[in-house]
């Protein structure tokens, strides 16, 4: 409710609440893909929430801190702390076969926030889903199928065959991801500036409207 | 939760700076990926094993370490035997479990604050195009310290969702947890500011 | 000494604070009021958290909206929720982090930081996960980070309100034995028994101001007369 007076101010740097949301996001991404959490399809298929904590931080965050919770999260995961999904952390997982994906996690993040930030203040359902479907899930698959075709030495079309497990639970991620931004947009207006410097008055206004 | 796979130790592994194995990792797993061969996976091996040995780590920490690439190695091995011959199967895979493993290692006997120092190191010549170090630190220490605050917030939400009877709906758990983030988020930046940190 | 002249406030239109002029002197001030009376708001005016619309608050004549920085150094705060408070993740760490840019060196730092940990009964805990402290540890950690610093002014915004009686007594007592000046805004009417200066804040104005037996009185019978908000 009481918005720090450092908000507005223009600045390269980073205000305080700019870093406590980041944090607060890359501990989100961390806390959805805990052991045993949340579990899609109950708790037999490993899939967790952590691809929707990605979409979640692009959707409400914009791209350039979307973008940067990511990061600081797959930092941590590489110094060594248990953070991604199942509890897998250390140095090990940028050498797995599956570190095209975390460097996916970080591009995704990244043009979803680009894309919703094309229409804010407004967040239309439609467009936020097709920012998630985009993001989180094409461009986290064109990142990381690759990389698997290539660490395993198998064709890129059976990487992506094999990664179709995983499509119907990242479309219902998507379906829940863009539900939840919609309502927070709707509750916090304001929490990401718009991407031009016209449509920023506008965000203004209605943050002033409420 | 948040107890990285550091394991304490005082060989000359673990004493050696954090920023020499970390260039170690990148030169060997540079290599291996270079060669991608049976002789190169087997040199790779014993490298490591002794590694592992010197580090005070037994094979079943090393064995650890790779588990979770089991379904892969299951599935991979055969397929590209099959398809490629044994050459080409021991080859990948192996460079692959090899990787794998040493970098975990790297990651056993380095704290995570050694490692976090290396990066502040690292970022330092950033300085010149606006990144500030000491921020970056801050916002690594800032994340390690939200995790257990958000989790604390997933339990009392999945507590809150029980008690009205919706356990089945993601959604009414999800929508929560994310404004909680929010709040904290919002009191974490206003007690930054009033401790200067935008002075 | 603060002073506070001709402050309005306002969020987009709504006005949480309007004409208030105060001078804050005494050892020890406390604030009741109603949620949303704007209380909370009074009270980060006082460290620059909060700029006003209108008017203008000085502490030992430095205006908060230009110099907020050293306004900062002068006014430490202290928070109701302790997990908010804590940045860092060790107890040591967070205390250190207050320090870091007043040139102090590594063993000068240390002293400090296990100085007044001991104080608080914390001596224990330095290498300690901070989120492995009971919440009492935690606002007592959070005050010891705040205080480190050695701000001549301390303003509290509900700092007992989530802890349990034995916890809220332990750091009601060491508020008590401050040698600085205590501004507190608090729901708990019991700490401020005997305080020579509350005010009563309802509206978004200062409508009681003077010793805590009358000025609680007169909250008690405005709580009463059905204006619960």
């Amino acid at each position: 409710m009481i918005q720090p007076s450092s908000g507005g101010r223009a600045s390269r740097r980073m205000s305080s609440r700019d870093l406590a949301l980041v944090a607060s996001f890359a501990a989100l991404i961390a806390v959805l893909g805990l052991p045993g959490s949340i579990t899609v399809f109950g708790s037999a298929a490993p899939i967790t929430l952590q691809s929707m904590g990605v979409m979640l931080a692009g959707s409400i965050l914009g791209w350039k801190r979307g973008a940067l919770s990511v990061v600081v999260l797959l930092v941590l995961v590489a110094a060594g702390l248990p953070l991604l999904a199942g509890g897998r952390g250390g140095l090990a997982v940028f050498f797995g076969p599956t570190a095209g994906y975390l460097i996916g996690f970080v591009l995704g993040a990244a043009v979803i926030g680009w894309l919703v930030q094309q229409r804010l203040p407004a967040y239309p359902l439609w467009w936020g889903g097709l920012a998630n479907v985009v993001g989180g899930i094409g461009v986290v698959y064109l990142v990381g199928i690759p990389v698997l075709a290539a660490a395993t030495s198998t064709s890129l079309w059976l990487a992506a065959t094999g990664s179709l497990v995983f499509l119907p639970g990242d479309a219902l991620k998507v379906v829940i991801a863009t539900a939840v931004a919609s309502a927070v947009h709707r509750g916090y207006p304001g929490i990401t500036a718009p991407t031009a410097a016209v449509k920023s008055d506008r965000a203004g206004e209605q943050a002033s409207a409420r | 939760m948040l107890t990285s796979t550091f394991r304490p130790g005082a060989s000359l592994l673990h004493r050696s700076g954090a920023g020499a194995k970390l260039l170690g990792l990148l030169v060997f797993s540079t290599v291996l990926v270079a060669f991608q061969s049976p002789l190169a996976v087997l040199a790779g091996f014993a490298l490591v094993a002794g590694l592992y040995g010197l580090g005070g780590f037994g094979p079943r920490t090393l064995v650890a370490q790779v588990w979770p690439l089991r379904w892969f190695v299951l599935c991979l091995l055969p397929f590209q035997w099959w398809t490629a011959g044994w050459q080409v199967a021991v080859a990948v895979v192996g460079t692959l479990v090899v990787a794998v493993a040493g970098a975990a290692l790297v990651t056993l006997a380095t704290r995570v604050t050694d490692l976090l120092d290396v990066i502040a190191r690292v970022l330092e010549p950033a300085r010149a195009v606006g990144v500030d170090p000491e921020r970056v630190a801050l916002l690594l220490a800032l994340t390690i310290r939200a995790v257990p605050v958000i989790a604390g917030t997933l339990h009392e939400a999945r507590d809150a969702r029980r008690a009205r009877g919706l356990e089945r709906s993601t959604r009414a758990l999800v929508t929560p947890i994310v404004v909680r983030t929010i709040r904290h988020a919002d009191r974490v930046g206003e007690a930054l500011a009033a401790r200067g940190i935008d002075d | 000494m603060i002073q506070i002249q001709g402050v309005s406030h306002r969020y987009g239109d709504r006005e949480v604070l309007s004409g208030v002029d105060l001078s804050l002197g005494e050892d020890r001030i406390g604030v009741v009021g109603a949620n949303g009376s704007g209380k909370s708001t009074l009270a980060r005016l006082l460290n620059g958290l909060v700029v006003p619309t209108t008017g203008r608050v000085l502490v030992d004549g430095m205006d908060t909206a230009r110099d907020g920085a050293g306004v900062r150094r002068k006014v430490g705060f202290v928070f109701s929720d302790p997990d908010a408070q804590i940045v860092m993740p060790t107890v040591a760490e967070d205390v250190a982090f207050s320090l870091r840019r007043h040139g102090l060196g590594k063993a000068e730092v240390a002293d400090r930081v296990g100085g007044i940990l001991a104080r608080f009964g914390l001596g224990g805990h330095l290498d300690h996960p901070a989120h492995l402290l009971s919440s009492g540890q935690k606002q007592l950690l959070a005050l010891a980070s705040v205080l480190v610093t050695e701000p001549e002014i301390l303003v509290c915004d509900e700092p007992t309100t989530l802890l349990d009686l034995r916890n809220s007594r332990q750091v009601a007592d060491l508020l008590e034995g401050l040698t600085q000046q205590v501004i507190m805004v608090t729901h708990d009417l019991d700490l401020l028994a005997g305080w020579a200066r509350v005010l009563v804040v309802n509206e978004g104005q200062v409508v009681q101001d003077g010793p805590a037996e009358q000025s609680i009185g007169r909250y008690k019978a405005l709580m009463g007369a059905g204006r619960p908000c």
